[in-house]
Formats: C-alpha cells, sequence, structure tokens
C-alpha cells in the first residue's frame, strides 16, 4: 500500500511546487511597481479588504471559487475608490481614509467569517494554510499567473515610464490612467490568487520583500522586476516546503521569513545601498580639497617635503 | 504621415503657431485668448508674475490640459493632444531619484515609444541614445545612477532623453531656479547647443536680468498676452511694467483665501 501515500506524496509535494513558483514569480514581479509607485500602504489595505468580500460571499453561496474570486475583487474595489473618493471629498488625506476604510472592512470581515457554517478556519485565512491548497485553487493560481505575467511584460515600458514620472509620461501619450487602473486590478487578482498560500497578513511581505531586496543591490529596473520574480517564486517554494513538512507551521509565516532573511542580509550588506556601507567612516578628503588651490599643501599631516 | 503643402516662407515650415488659446481651470480662465508665433532655432523666455499662466502655458502645449478653445499648430499640422514632437521637462522635485535607472537607461526612455512597446532596440535607436549623451556632454556619466549627478548634470540627462525622442519643441519649466553662476552658463551652453541642432526651447523664467543674456525671443503673460517678439524688440520697460504690475485674476472676489469651491 505504500507505493499509494508515496505517489501521493510526490503529486502533494509537486503541486505546492508548482503553485509557489507562480505565486511568488507574479508577486515578486508586481512588487517592484508597488515598491516603486510607494504602493505598500494601498496594497495592505488591499489585501485586507479582501476578506470580508470572501466571508460575504461564503455566507451567500458557500465555497463556490467564482463566488469567492468576485466577493474579494469586489469587496478590494469599493475600498480603494472608496478611499480615493473619501480623500478627494474631504479634508482627509488619503493614507488616513485608506487606513480606516480597510481596518473597517477586515474587521466586518473576521465579524462575518464567524457566522460562516463551513468548515473553514479564520486562522487559515489570515496567515495562510499549505493544506488548504485545493485544485481549485491551484487552478485560479495558474490562471491568474499566466495572465498577469504577460500583461506586465508586455506593458513593461510604458509602465517604466508611467512609474518614472506620470506627467512626462502623460506628455507623451501614454495612457497613464489606463496603465494605473490595470496595475491595480492586476494586484487585486494576483492577492486573491496568493490569498490561501500565503493568508491576508503576510501577502504585503509576499509582494515586497523580493522587490525591495532587489532593490537595495542594483540599478537596474529590468533587475528590479525578473530578479524580484525569481527570489519571490525562490522564497515562496523553500516556505511552502518548509510549512509541508512541519505542517502545523503556517506557511505565510514560513514565506515571509525565508525572504525577510534575504531582505536583511541584503540591507545590511549591499556593496552599494548597505547600512555597513554606511556606517563605515568615510576617508577625509582634506588633501584633494586643498589640492585644487595651487600651492598649498596638507601641513603637519604626512605632507610630503621634496 | 501627411503634411501641408510647403510653404514659400521658409522660416513658416518651422513654425508652432498658437491661436486663440484659452484654459480655465473651473471656469477661470488662466490663460485667454493667447496668439503667438515662435519658430525653431529659437530660445524663447516666458515671462511673467507668480500665476500669470506660465506653467498652464507649458502644460497645455504639451497636451496636458485640456484646452476650452484655440488651435495649436506645428509644422503646418495641428496639434490636438500629447505629442512625440514636443518633450515636457518636469520640475526637479516631481522626479523620485532614487529611481532604478542609470543616466543611459534615463536617456533610453526617450526612444522607448519610438522603438514599440517590447521590440528590442535596433542601431538605430542606440545610436539616437549615443549622439544625445554625446551633445549633453554625459559620456564619462551614462553609467551613473541619476541621484549621483549635481544639478546641472540632471538637467543635462533630462535634455539628453528629450534629445533621443526627438523632440523638436523643449518646454522647460523655470529650469534657471536655484542654480548658480557656473551651472546656469552650463545650461545656457546646453540651450545654444540645442538651438544650433535646430531645436525650439520655450522656458518659464523669473530673474528679468538675465533675459537678454539666456535668450532671443520672449513672450510676456499676465492672463492675456502682453507681447511676444525678439528680445531687442518686445523686451522693454513698458512691457515688463506693463506685464507685472497688473493684478493677476484668479476669479470672483468671493472667496478671501484664494480657493475655488465648486458646488
Amino acid at each position: 500500500m505504500h507505493w499509494l501515500t508515496d505517489a501521493f506524496q510526490y503529486e502533494f509535494q509537486r503541486r505546492v511546487f508548482v503553485g509557489g513558483v507562480l505565486i511568488g514569480f507574479t508577486n515578486g514581479f508586481l512588487g517592484a511597481f508597488v515598491v516603486l509607485r510607494r504602493l505598500a500602504l494601498m496594497a495592505d489595505s488591499l489585501s485586507h479588504s479582501l476578506l470580508p468580500g470572501m466571508a460575504l460571499a461564503l455566507l451567500i453561496f458557500g465555497l463556490a471559487p467564482m463566488g469567492l474570486f468576485f466577493g474579494a475583487l469586489v469587496a478590494a474595489l469599493i475600498v480603494a475608490l472608496g478611499a480615493q473618493f473619501m480623500a478627494r471629498n474631504s479634508r482627509l488625506k488619503e493614507d488616513t481614509a485608506l487606513g480606516l476604510l480597510y481596518t473597517v472592512a477586515f474587521s466586518a470581515g473576521v465579524v462575518l467569517i464567524s457566522f460562516v457554517k463551513v468548515r473553514i478556519s479564520l486562522v487559515h485565512y489570515l496567515f495562510g494554510s499549505i493544506l488548504g491548497l485545493s485544485n481549485a485553487d491551484l487552478w485560479t493560481i495558474y490562471g491568474i499567473s499566466l495572465v498577469v505575467v504577460p500583461l506586465l511584460v508586455g506593458l513593461q515600458r510604458p509602465l517604466l515610464l508611467t512609474l518614472f514620472d506620470p506627467t512626462v509620461a502623460k506628455s507623451q501619450g501614454v495612457r497613464v490612467n489606463w496603465l494605473n487602473f490595470l496595475l491595480m486590478f492586476g494586484l487585486v487578482v494576483t492577492m486573491i490568487a496568493s490569498l490561501k498560500a500565503v493568508g491576508v497578513i503576510m501577502l504585503l511581505g509576499l509582494l515586497i520583500a523580493p522587490a525591495a531586496t532587489v532593490y537595495m543591490l542594483c540599478d537596474s529596473y529590468p533587475a528590479m522586476l525578473w530578479g524580484g520574480g525569481a527570489l519571490g517564486a525562490f522564497g515562496c517554494c523553500t516556505g511552502l516546503l518548509i510549512s509541508s513538512r512541519w505542517d502545523f507551521l503556517p506557511s505565510g509565516a514560513c514565506i515571509v521569513l525565508v525572504l525577510g532573511v534575504f531582505f536583511f542580509l541584503a540591507y545590511v550588506f549591499s556593496p552599494r545601498y548597505g547600512l555597513l556601507r554606511k556606517l563605515r567612516p568615510a576617508r577625509h578628503f582634506h588633501a584633494e580639497s586643498l589640492a585644487r588651490w595651487p600651492g598649498k599643501t596638507v601641513e603637519g599631516e604626512g605632507a610630503k617635503k621634496s | 504621415m501627411t503634411r501641408a503643402a510647403p510653404s514659400l516662407d521658409p522660416l513658416a515650415a518651422h513654425q508652432l503657431s498658437v491661436s486663440d488659446l484659452t484654459v480655465s481651470y473651473q471656469r477661470v480662465p488662466a490663460l485667454h485668448h493667447i496668439a503667438f508665433d515662435v519658430h525653431c532655432g529659437q530660445c524663447v523666455a516666458l515671462l511673467g508674475p507668480n500665476g500669470a499662466g506660465k506653467s498652464t502655458l507649458l502644460k497645455t502645449l504639451a497636451g496636458l490640459l485640456p484646452r476650452e478653445t484655440g488651435k495649436i499648430s506645428f509644422h503646418h499640422r495641428e496639434v490636438s493632444g500629447a505629442t512625440q514632437d514636443f518633450a515636457y521637462l518636469p520640475q526637479r522635485e516631481q522626479i523620485d531619484w532614487d529611481f532604478p535607472t542609470t543616466v543611459r537607461g534615463l536617456v533610453e526612455m526617450g526612444r522607448y515609444l519610438r522603438v514599440g512597446w517590447w521590440r528590442t532596440f535596433r542601431a538605430e535607436d542606440e545610436k539616437a541614445v549615443d549622439e544625445a549623451i554625446a551633445a549633453m556632454r554625459l559620456e564619462p556619466l551614462e553609467k551613473r545612477q541619476i541621484s549621483a549627478l549635481s544639478g546641472g548634470q540632471q538637467q543635462r540627462a533630462f535634455l539628453a532623453r528629450a534629445l533621443a525622442q526627438q523632440a523638436h519643441v523643449f518646454l522647460l519649466d523655470e529650469p534657471f531656479t536655484g542654480l548658480d553662476k557656473p551651472t546656469q552658463d552650463d545650461l545656457k551652453g546646453v540651450m545654444r547647443t540645442l538651438r544650433d541642432l535646430g531645436k525650439l526651447i520655450i522656458a518659464s523664467h523669473h530673474d528679468l536680468t538675465s533675459v537678454p543674456a539666456l535668450f532671443d525671443h520672449v513672450i510676456l503673460l499676465n492672463g492675456e498676452l502682453i507681447a511676444a517678439g525678439a528680445v531687442a524688440e518686445v523686451f522693454n520697460e513698458e512691457n515688463v511694467h506693463k506685464t507685472y504690475h497688473t493684478p493677476t485674476f484668479a476669479g470672483p472676489a468671493k472667496h478671501a483665501h484664494g480657493h475655488s469651491h465648486h458646488h
């Protein structure tokens, strides 16, 4: 009989592996846009507001994947657009409006999900669960990754122009508003795809940690996109495998911890922008400064006499 | 691309014409029936007090603001919105200088929309980038990240991007503000280079004393057009006085604090 359990185990590991690569890559790739456009707070709000949408869909439609998908999408849209509306029509700034709306939405989600009769655990939605990855979830992950990544790759030049300076991009004829909308849409559907594996709370970490790590290391935009994707895929797989080996560990936390290790290594040891580089006392350029004027040399401290 | 029949007047072929241009913010006109002609190979100063509509004019030319009335034409073709022929240079504060790009990467951005969304750079694109970098004397700096440049070098990098874009009209928003004397001289030299390449430079400007040294043409603006033409002809005491000693119009004086509310 043990050939069966072996095969199941093999199948399960493989599934985890493929799902992890796709989720990790898509998030890591998107992360560059989030980091460079300073959308981290926005992304965090979006991820948290998925919960009430899914909870409501669970109450009404049960575990139907389509219901969950659209419930989450609508909830995220309401929070994102609602915050913009509030910021425009009152003296509140957008960060406060967003913070308020998403915490309220998240609380509503927590309350609602407690009423759900289906056997699901809130903890799985919050922190991610590798055991919760069903076939339907996996198909969602395949589908969304295969739409979002090619879309972002195809649009990377106009997106870069928009990220770098929206005003100038607009003056060159780039459709900035449309691209921003697409970016937001890609962000939300990617989060929905990653929700089960990573959990609401850790989604932001998987999204921004890979891009932030590469950002500390280099000055190339393509490297940030592809490097972020690769690091995300690696971190995601490693995290998932750790949590499937020790199945009491929530997968989201394992993934973000793995990525966190990489980030802090880059933050401290980056040759160009790292903390150590900043802390190392710079050499004093006294002699060079004086050398600009003819006839002056540094007196006393080691000036050569000819 | 179709062009109108070439005019007999050689100057008119390289002409930017603005006629009857009105731009309003919530029904309060910032520019009122403006009309002027300028030509390629000119350095034009855009002068006027704060709130006179200098930035509004630059942004309208760049296709960033909707027009209420008016026509803009360049090379006898009507310009209806954003176009690659015009390059708008942002003010310094607008840029995230930590953006992961080098000088060369920045200049390459100028080619993106010509190359297409995903096609690779052809030899002519590389050549355009090389030439733009050379014209702005940035060769030794091309591998630098953009925050590791001086203010003047940063401006030259953005001008190089516009050159690589093959823009003909350069729209600069207060390029001389906050520059020390050597950097100012440097930018002046760069503007001459661009002018000799046949580009048209339109820059908003604040320091009246430096106008004759830096520019050959002026547009004097205060909501309405006061005067436009060669420095020698229209940049005189009378016009300057008229431009700067008329209060700017910010809408009917209902709100003391100057906000425009709409209900």
